[in-house]
């Protein structure tokens, strides 16, 4: 089966910035795809190569087999993109809104109406159909917007940040609304910031930063190759430190670290985690090291991350304006 | 839903029929819908519709009623000689509000959508153009009955009143592009109102609008006088007041007329050209 998206060395540069450094990829058909990365990491600018918005100066990049940078216009019959913001017109109401995309991906005004009508149903906004966009809340102009994207029944649906600064509540209602559409056989390219819907919604991930995919495949498989189980020391006497770090790189897969703050040395292991935290516990009471605290626990999504891209996945404050304010939507910050 | 069989939209998950999908609008139907759209942003949103109305009252009982009376113009009453020149000047300060508009499509997203379905790009500025165009003849026809309510009286048979209003229409046609290639240039709505003002205010103050040129400083005059709104503005007063000599503006009012529309031509071929280049690009 032709894979939905296809990408060789893709690359992409705005000025200084390189916002896409050769980026591979290819996400097979039937199922969710998550690029996960940080703001400015490349989600934003690929999503926008796939959307034919822009064009990669280098590389091969195939939405379904099509070439993209030749055929663009036979791309758009097949796509529905719904960016980072809710881009539907507050002054029309929600079906209003789908008629109008309808409209423009070529259906008659009846069918046009049946399709608004059959989406307005998939996204839950039956009831709010015929109200202004204007009185809608922030979940619900942003389910509108996916339902934008669906109108046309596309094959492939590229949602950039699709959760970004919604609240708990409606971004799960978003997340399953985007399950349905799996359920429908739709593909789905998505971008987030949160490991989380990266997790919950995706069966296959890849993580992206500066412009690269770094590492790609299930939840699980990430974690178990770039999460290593860690264990954790906290010795009573801070002067002991350094025995404990000595004691740790004997069984540890890294140089363990030890943290001044929190008097605390971490290190990832290798093997199995409960025999080496034994191995562990033998050789401190050996050297006679008092413990305040000692304890083996699974990585966080967080760490993964941290892992394999050397810097911590902030999601605090990274609204979609931080992403786009120097390229206008290029994602080149 | 599912009872209808007739339609092309078929059950979910049927992907025989999802590759076969809508090939897309062609250029007329997305330009009317684009179009459509903007006429509702407009038309159900009343600071949009209303506050440039009230600000083209309020300038004109301004000039009128305030400044009228220290103005001399010779030859005519100062409300002849400004109305024709003042419903110009509608056009540019009522236009001035379109660059705000699409500068906020660009930034929530709405022209990525746009740029991602299959339609001609050319189409969303058309549509674009369409209404911006609409929103100010609607103005214009507003400010024009309170002018005549204000005691203004056309010195012209009905076909050169009609003509006037023609040139007027061309203009706000042309000018709309203008707006429409600022608007896609500011990058967002404060920066595309402030350029727009400064692109507005010197045209519209530096010529016979509301004074006549003549009172301007010496080195001051050959741009007023000879500037694209200024032109019009003689075009539209001579039609308005029954000749060019009645308006003060020497030649005929053919030569006014004709090198109007020769400016509104001009300035449509270069701006809708640019707005149509600078959409449709794909960076």
């Amino acid at each position: 089966m032709t894979p939905i998206i296809e990408a060789h060395g893709v690359t992409k540069r705005f000025g200084e910035v390189q916002a896409l450094a050769g980026l591979d990829l290819v996400a097979e058909s039937g199922q969710v795809t998550a690029l996960l990365g940080p703001n400015g990491a490349g989600k934003t600018t690929f999503v926008s190569a796939v959307a034919t918005l822009l064009r990669p100066d280098s590389g091969e990049l195939r939405v379904d087999g099509i070439d993209v940078a030749a055929e663009p216009r036979r791309v758009r019959q097949i796509i529905g993109l719904a960016g980072q913001y809710a881009s539907v017109e507050p002054a029309m109401t929600g079906k209003e809104n789908l008629e109008f995309v309808a409209r423009l991906f070529g259906l008659g005004r009846r069918s046009a109406r049946v399709a608004a009508a059959q989406v307005l149903e998939q996204i839950g906004l039956v009831d709010a159909a015929d109200r202004l966009v204007r009185t809608y809340s922030g979940g619900m102009r942003r389910r509108l917007d996916l339902g934008a994207s669906l109108v046309g029944r596309p094959r492939l649906l590229l949602l950039d940040e699709p959760t970004t600064g919604l609240d708990p509540r409606s971004r799960r209602e978003l997340w399953d609304a985007i399950r349905n559409l799996v359920a429908d056989g739709v593909d789905v390219l998505l971008t987030t910031q949160y490991l989380e819907e990266a997790d919950q919604l995706a069966r296959r991930v890849v993580i992206v930063d500066h412009g690269r995919v770094i590492d790609a495949g299930t939840p699980d498989e990430l974690k178990d190759r770039a999460g290593r189980d860690v264990i954790e020391v906290r010795p009573r006497a801070a002067g002991d430190l350094p025995a404990v770090e000595e004691v740790l790189a004997m069984v540890a897969a890294e140089t363990p670290s030890a943290d001044m703050d929190t008097q605390r040395v971490t290190a990832p292991i290798a093997g199995d985690g409960a025999e080496d935290l034994t191995t562990v516990v033998r050789l401190l009471d050996e050297r006679g090291i008092a413990l305040d605290d000692i304890g083996l626990r699974r990585p966080s999504l967080d760490e993964v991350f941290l892992n394999l891209t050397g810097q911590p996945l902030s999601t605090t404050g990274a609204g979609p304006d931080s992403d786009r304010v120097p390229a206008r939507g290029a994602d080149a910050a | 839903m599912t009872t209808i069989t007739t339609s092309p939209v078929t059950t979910a998950g049927d992907r025989g029929t999802r590759a076969a999908h809508g090939p897309g609008a062609g250029f007329l139907t997305a330009t009317a819908q684009t179009a459509r759209r903007t006429i509702l942003q407009y038309a159900r949103t009343p600071q949009l519709l209303v506050l440039p109305t009230i600000m083209g009252a309020l300038f004109l009982f301004i000039f009128r009623y305030i400044f009228g009376g220290a103005i001399n113009t010779s030859s005519v009453d100062y409300v002849d000689f400004l109305v024709p020149g003042f419903l110009v000047t509608v056009v540019l300060w009522t236009g001035m509000n379109a660059p705000a508009g699409v500068a906020e499509d660009a930034n929530t997203g709405v022209h990525d959508r746009l740029r991602s379905l299959p339609i001609p790009r050319a189409a969303v500025v058309t549509g674009r153009s369409l209404a911006d165009s609409a929103l100010v003849a609607w103005v214009l026809v507003v400010t024009a009955l309170l002018g005549y309510a204000v005691g203004f009286n056309t010195h012209a048979d009905f076909g050169s009143v009609v003509l006037a209003f023609a040139v007027m229409l061309a203009a706000d046609y042309a000018f709309t592009w203008v707006f429409i290639s600022l608007g896609l240039a500011a990058g967002n709505a404060q920066a595309a109102q402030g350029m727009s003002s400064i692109l507005v205010v010197p045209f519209t103050f530096l010529s016979g609008a509301y004074v006549p040129v003549h009172s301007m400083p010496g080195w001051m005059q050959p741009f007023a006088k000879n500037q694209p709104v200024s032109v019009i503005i003689n075009a539209v007063r001579s039609l308005m007041l029954g000749g060019s000599d009645a308006a003060g503006v020497g030649h005929s009012t053919t030569y006014w007329v004709l090198l109007s529309l020769a400016w509104c031509v001009g300035i449509l071929a270069v701006f809708a050209t640019i707005s149509v280049a600078r959409f449709s690009r794909t960076r």
